[in-house]
């Protein structure tokens, strides 16, 4: 029997349990969002004892060289002395203010946080926000380092979410909330400026998109930028002004918003944004591609855009998993 | 004066690995007989095991051993992998040579590099 130690508590793992399930199941205010050891949210370090590889996959080295694991994916084969992370290592949290809060449509809200202490990240990747010390969520980075002043996350409202309920409700400018991150690797990286770039989302995952764009722009890119944004109607897409001011200024760049529903006006591309993408660009040979949203559509449309010839090596996701938790 | 190239530098080396997984991957993916095996895996995890069996059956540096084989094939043996999905493997692998220009002769001998794990992937 497999004993993790917390505190000065022992708990014993039951068969295929995680260290997550244990120790929430005991009532450690682990905080954990995805469940699938993806979005980093169970971050703990392990003090005695050495943590299962698996369970570190996805994380910094020098995070690796500390001992730290995901809980949600760790399932030793021996005792575990475990931690959370404490607020020196290197995913400090760290306080930010709410500068301003703005519906961009009926369900998405555009968070500005100004941070207490300076973050070094990509626009694209995603930062932990926390409501409390155990409950947090991840949220893509829509702002670009030296373009935007503050950090800009789109927050969309889950039914009985837990965190979103709360940022759309009663969170206020002013307030001082605690952040961790950044993490993710869903960036645009610098250089091979003609490559054409392929950016395909739904709903809120135009967040990410919307920063890799004009990440890629203020670097020079100089090769075709084709968005693809879907939504079931209307409603569901925004930044749309942004987008065509964007199209008018850049010559490369290229936005086509998609509308799966029935209602399709002019000016609007009919069917899910994966679909149209792939048919409005058979062949996605040396062409490097973003896919945000939507966890099914991610999945679905990575193989497709591998099968239709982007090399897996320039296939970047960020796929919006659901806590089961809500 | 020259040196006796091997295998993997005759093919090209890591450059040559890496001109075929891409190919190698989509080719396994699209061929109605073992696609099935592949469902539902995470594509990043499974085109690094592809690089490095590529790196293995090109004569090159690799750590496989015929237990991480049996283990690794284990859970599929379970689902019904035999040795007609081995030859579809291999039959792929070879496809993929050819396709990046790969002399015949060197392509049967990474075929028969592939050919020595069949007993090890079959966990016989």
């Amino acid at each position: 029997m497999v004993t993790i130690r917390y505190a000065k508590d022992n708990f014993e793992l039951d068969e295929n349990q995680s260290v997550l399930d244990c120790l929430t199941g005991h009532g450690v205010p682990v905080p954990f969002s995805c469940r699938s050891g993806v979005c980093q949210t169970c971050l703990m370090r392990a003090t005695g004892g050495t943590p299962p590889e698996v369970s570190q996959y996805g994380l910094k080295d020098s995070l690796k060289l500390q001992n730290y694991f995901l809980a949600c994916v760790c399932h030793p084969g021996a005792d575990l002395e475990v931690a959370l992370p404490d607020d020196d290592d290197i995913q400090a949290v760290i306080p930010a203010t709410v500068k301003s809060l703005k519906l961009l449509n009926t369900d998405i809200m555009q968070v500005v946080l100004e941070c207490h202490l300076p973050i070094d990240y990509r626009a694209g990747q995603f930062i932990n926000l926390f409501k409390n010390q155990s409950l947090g969520r991840s949220y893509s980075l829509a702002s670009v380092p030296h373009e935007d002043e503050h950090l800009h996350l789109h927050v969309r409202r889950l039914p009985q979410g837990r965190v979103s309920g709360w940022i759309h409700e009663e969170l206020r400018p002013g307030e001082t909330v605690e952040i961790r991150g950044p993490g993710g690797d869903c960036f645009y990286i610098p250089g091979n400026t003609e490559q054409g770039l392929v950016l395909i989302g739904t709903g809120s995952g135009l967040a990410p998109l919307y920063g890799i764009i004009r990440d890629a722009l203020s670097q020079n890119h100089s090769g075709p930028i084709h968005l693809f944004h879907g939504s079931r109607d209307l409603n569901g897409l925004y930044l749309t002004g942004e987008l065509h001011e964007l199209v008018q200024q850049y010559s490369n760049f290229n936005y086509v918003p998609c509308l799966s529903g029935d209602d399709v006006p002019h000016g609007f591309a009919a069917g899910r944004a994966d679909d149209v993408a792939f048919q409005q660009i058979p062949n996605l040979k040396n062409l490097r591609m973003f896919l945000c949203g939507h966890p099914e559509m991610v999945k679905i449309a990575k193989k497709k855009a591998f099968m239709a010839g982007a090399s897996m090596k320039d296939i970047y996701v960020d796929a919006f998993n659901v806590s089961q938790s809500s | 004066m020259s040196q006796q190239q091997s295998l993997f530098e005759k093919i090209g080396g890591e450059a040559a690995v890496n001109a075929a997984v891409d190919i190698f991957y989509r080719k396994v993916l699209s061929d109605d007989r073992i696609s099935s095996f592949f469902e539902g895996v995470d594509m990043d995890k499974q085109a690094a095991k592809q690089k490095s069996f590529l790196t293995m059956a090109f004569g090159g540096p690799h750590n496989y051993t015929g237990l991480d084989m049996r283990l690794g094939h284990a859970h599929l043996v379970e689902r019904g992998l035999n040795d007609s999905h081995v030859d579809a493997v291999i039959e792929d692998l070879g496809a993929t040579l050819r396709e990046l220009n790969v002399a015949e002769d060197l392509i049967a001998q990474v075929a028969a590099i592939a050919e020595s794990t069949r007993n090890d992937v079959l966990c016989r």
